[in-house]
């Protein structure tokens, strides 16, 4: 059997989690083994269109974003979205709650109108995707075990429990008892809590758990005497995108 | 087969998406436009710091750029900072300053080795190297890992930093885990030579161009984070005057903004710094400059890869030298210093692998009311516009091919944050 084709795209990202591809290729050299890389446009000057499996790194952020999508998602057998951006819109989707035009204005002033732009959303409100790698920049350790699974012909399955379980585990101190907001109780687990670990509360970079409980967090915020508006200004920064559905869907039901 | 006619257009990738793209046209020998398109797609970081409490800015702007991550995090740092009238302890200084150091040789490394390199050597990516040179690709790797151990050590990771905030760190590294640390950069001298032995091997082309150069400088060291704006022309600026310099345009063909000081254009980088700062140079960076033939001014810009080179021997030596001195001190757990009031305005700078940055907020009852963010490929871009004009006729008569291979490994000099720096490039003649 050949060796399955694979290629990587970006879109409006930072680039960081191709990055942490290059880094864990460095470490696992073992894949390029068995796996043919024939697009990588950071590391890499070959360019073949015969791809199976393509990993999108970066949000959809303008109309020509979603023809390119449309394309990869012809070619290949399998997408899989790599990191916040192109999982949950990531940073890019901060945006969405101001006024597009007033976001274009600030920076680009009356030269607004040249530069095409709209909300920042994941590629899976655009194309069907068979498997996200979670994270702001991705984990170098869960990139590697995807890939092998998905060639093992798995889908990649990321146990549905909030980070606060994996945190707990490590022994580390919860950071409620240092007066910091965290995201712990309602974050998809699997970075080794790395944010806690260093000292800083969980910005909910992986995305939510299947079914976040908002109101136990904020029992437990205030438990600790700790304001809720920070905790909610934390949603909104990787979170954005999935709040405002979220919130979309409770109006909905309301009616 | 002299060519007094040619269009030249350079795309990323395909012809429609792409982030950087190179446009030549010549009219019987007459150069009609020379053009650096960056058609990345607007980030609007600035619009999405307004409302944000201004803990998170650090956190929001790193992500600007993966591979600047330490660099934006820590001058958006300063910059709040700055606004809040915190101090931050000696200490958070030199940890700061041993982060950026693994950021710079991050950077440097894999553009000098990873995507310079391969040009010199005629292939088209690092991997056939593997195979043809092992013992230069296993090199690159070693000192790879060893800068984000750097960063990691210091601040969690390195793409996206983790424990700086404002006013000093939320984790510190073990005593145990800085002595390694310093242990094996003592380990990576020997890496640093045979990387300047290569690069003595590796001809730079012949192009001379005056510009002016610009870069953070300071008295007492070489500069990378805080310091006044120096100039090759003369003249040096508080950071707080950034826009006197910078003198931001708008132009149609590139999402990123023009800049222009004394000159219709000037440079940032590597080159720049070594240019304004080379009597700051840690002795075994200068000699490193005197084996590869840098002399300040240096007014050739493929040279910039050769100035990061020199920055590597720099950043190893300047990290060993601050290792010891934490070392001497042992690493002290300290809470990060609290703002002093919740509102102001304040300028950050950090000059950061490809040059010099500015974060600028606003900061009203500790929200962000206003920023701007001014990164080094913008100012950049109207400089190696002026090179491409400068260069191109004094190649024409060689042809297409090669007209497009020197001005490919121009723009990959500069080592811009856009595609063309990588080995991409689809090349289309009219
Ligand atoms: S998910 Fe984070 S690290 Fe990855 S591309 Fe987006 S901003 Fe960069
Ligand atoms: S630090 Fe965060 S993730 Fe860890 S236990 Fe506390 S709330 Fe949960
Ligand atoms: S701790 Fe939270 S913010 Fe940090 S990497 Fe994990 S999921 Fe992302």
């Amino acid at each position: 059997m050949s060796k399955p084709k694979i290629a990587f795209f970006d879109f409006t990202s930072c680039e960081g989690c191709q990055l942490t591809v290059i880094d864990a290729l460095q470490t696992n050299i073992e894949l390029l083994d068995v796996v043919e890389i024939v697009q990588f446009r950071e590391a890499m000057s070959e360019k073949g269109e015969d791809y199976q499996i393509a990993f999108v790194e970066g949000s959809c952020t303008r109309p020509s974003d979603e023809t390119r999508l449309k394309k990869i998602r012809e070619q290949a057998a399998m997408v899989v979205a790599l990191g916040a951006c192109a999982h949950l819109g990531g940073v890019n989707a901060i945006r969405n709650r101001q006024e597009l035009d007033d976001v274009r204005q600030y920076v680009y002033g009356d030269k607004a109108e040249w530069f095409e732009t709209y909300p920042a959303r994941p590629i899976s409100a655009v194309i069907p995707v068979e498997a996200a790698i979670p994270g702001c920049p991705i984990d170098r350790d869960e990139f590697v075990m995807v890939v092998k699974q998905l060639l093992q012909g798995r889908s990649p399955v990321i146990p549905d429990q909030p980070l606060c379980v994996e945190c707990k585990l490590k022994g580390n101190v919860c950071v409620y008892l240092r007066g910091k907001t965290c995201l712990g109780p309602i974050t998809l687990g699997g970075c080794d809590a790395i944010c806690p670990t260093y000292g800083d509360g969980c910005e909910g970079c992986r995305g939510l758990i299947s079914k976040p409980n908002i109101e136990s967090l904020k029992n437990a915020l205030e438990e600790h005497g700790l304001s809720f508006e920070e905790a909610q200004a934390k949603m909104t920064m990787f979170l954005n995108y999935q709040m405002m559905e979220l919130e979309k869907e409770t109006a909905g039901n309301g009616k | 087969m002299a060519n007094n006619t040619m269009k030249i257009d350079v795309h990323h990738v395909t012809r429609v998406e792409g982030h950087g793209n190179i446009t030549v046209d010549v009219k019987n020998g007459e150069l009609k436009q020379v053009e650096l398109a960056i058609v990345e797609t607007p980030r609007f970081f600035e619009a999405m710091l307004r409302g944000r409490p201004y803990l998170e800015s650090s956190h929001i702007t790193s992500r600007i750029c993966g591979i600047c991550a330490v660099g934006h995090a820590t001058a958006s740092l300063r910059a709040t900072e700055k606004a809040l009238g915190v101090e931050p302890s000696e200490q958070t200084v030199l940890l700061r300053k041993i982060n950026f150091h693994g950021e710079i040789l991050d950077s440097h490394i894999l553009h000098a080795y990873m995507l310079v390199a391969p040009d010199f050597l005629g292939v088209g990516s690092v991997i056939p190297l593997a195979k043809s040179a092992p013992d230069v690709v296993l090199r690159a790797l070693r000192m790879k890992k060893l800068s984000g151990d750097m960063c990691a050590t210091i601040s969690g990771r390195h793409t996206h930093p983790i424990a700086m905030t404002v006013g000093g760190f939320t984790h510190y590294p073990s005593n145990d885990e800085l002595y390694r640390l310093r242990e094996r950069l003592e380990e990576a001298r020997a890496d640093v030579d045979a990387t300047v032995e290569l690069f003595q091997t590796l001809d730079m082309p012949d192009f001379e161009r005056d510009t002016e150069y610009i870069a953070l400088r300071k008295e007492e060291e070489y500069a990378f984070i805080d310091g006044v704006i120096a100039s090759t022309d003369g003249g040096t600026w508080p950071i707080e005057d950034y826009r006197k310099v910078t003198n931001e345009t708008i132009v149609q063909h590139s999402s990123a903004k023009h800049t222009a000081n004394q000159r219709e254009s000037y440079m940032v980088g590597a080159l720049a710094r070594v240019n304004v700062n080379h009597d700051k140079l840690h002795p075994k960076a200068k000699a490193a400059a005197d084996a590869l033939g840098l002399k300040p001014k240096c007014t050739n810009s493929y040279m910039n890869t050769v100035a990061q080179v020199v920055e590597i021997a720099h950043s190893i030596e300047d990290s060993i030298e601050i290792a010891d001195v934490l070392l001497e001190r042992g690493i002290q757990w300290e809470e990060p210093v609290p703002p002093a009031r919740l509102s102001g305005e304040g300028v950050g700078s950090c000059d950061v692998p490809r040059g010099i940055l500015f974060h600028n907020y606003v900061i009203e009852d500790g929200i962000v009311v206003g920023a701007n963010c001014i990164i080094p490929t913008g100012q950049n871009l109207a400089n190696v516009e002026a090179d491409m004009r400068a260069l191109v006729p004094t190649i024409l008569d060689q042809g297409k091919e090669a007209v497009t291979q020197s001005l490919e490994m121009l723009v990959r000099a500069y080592d811009p944050c856009i595609s063309c720096s990588a080995h991409m490039l689809d090349v289309k003649f009219e």
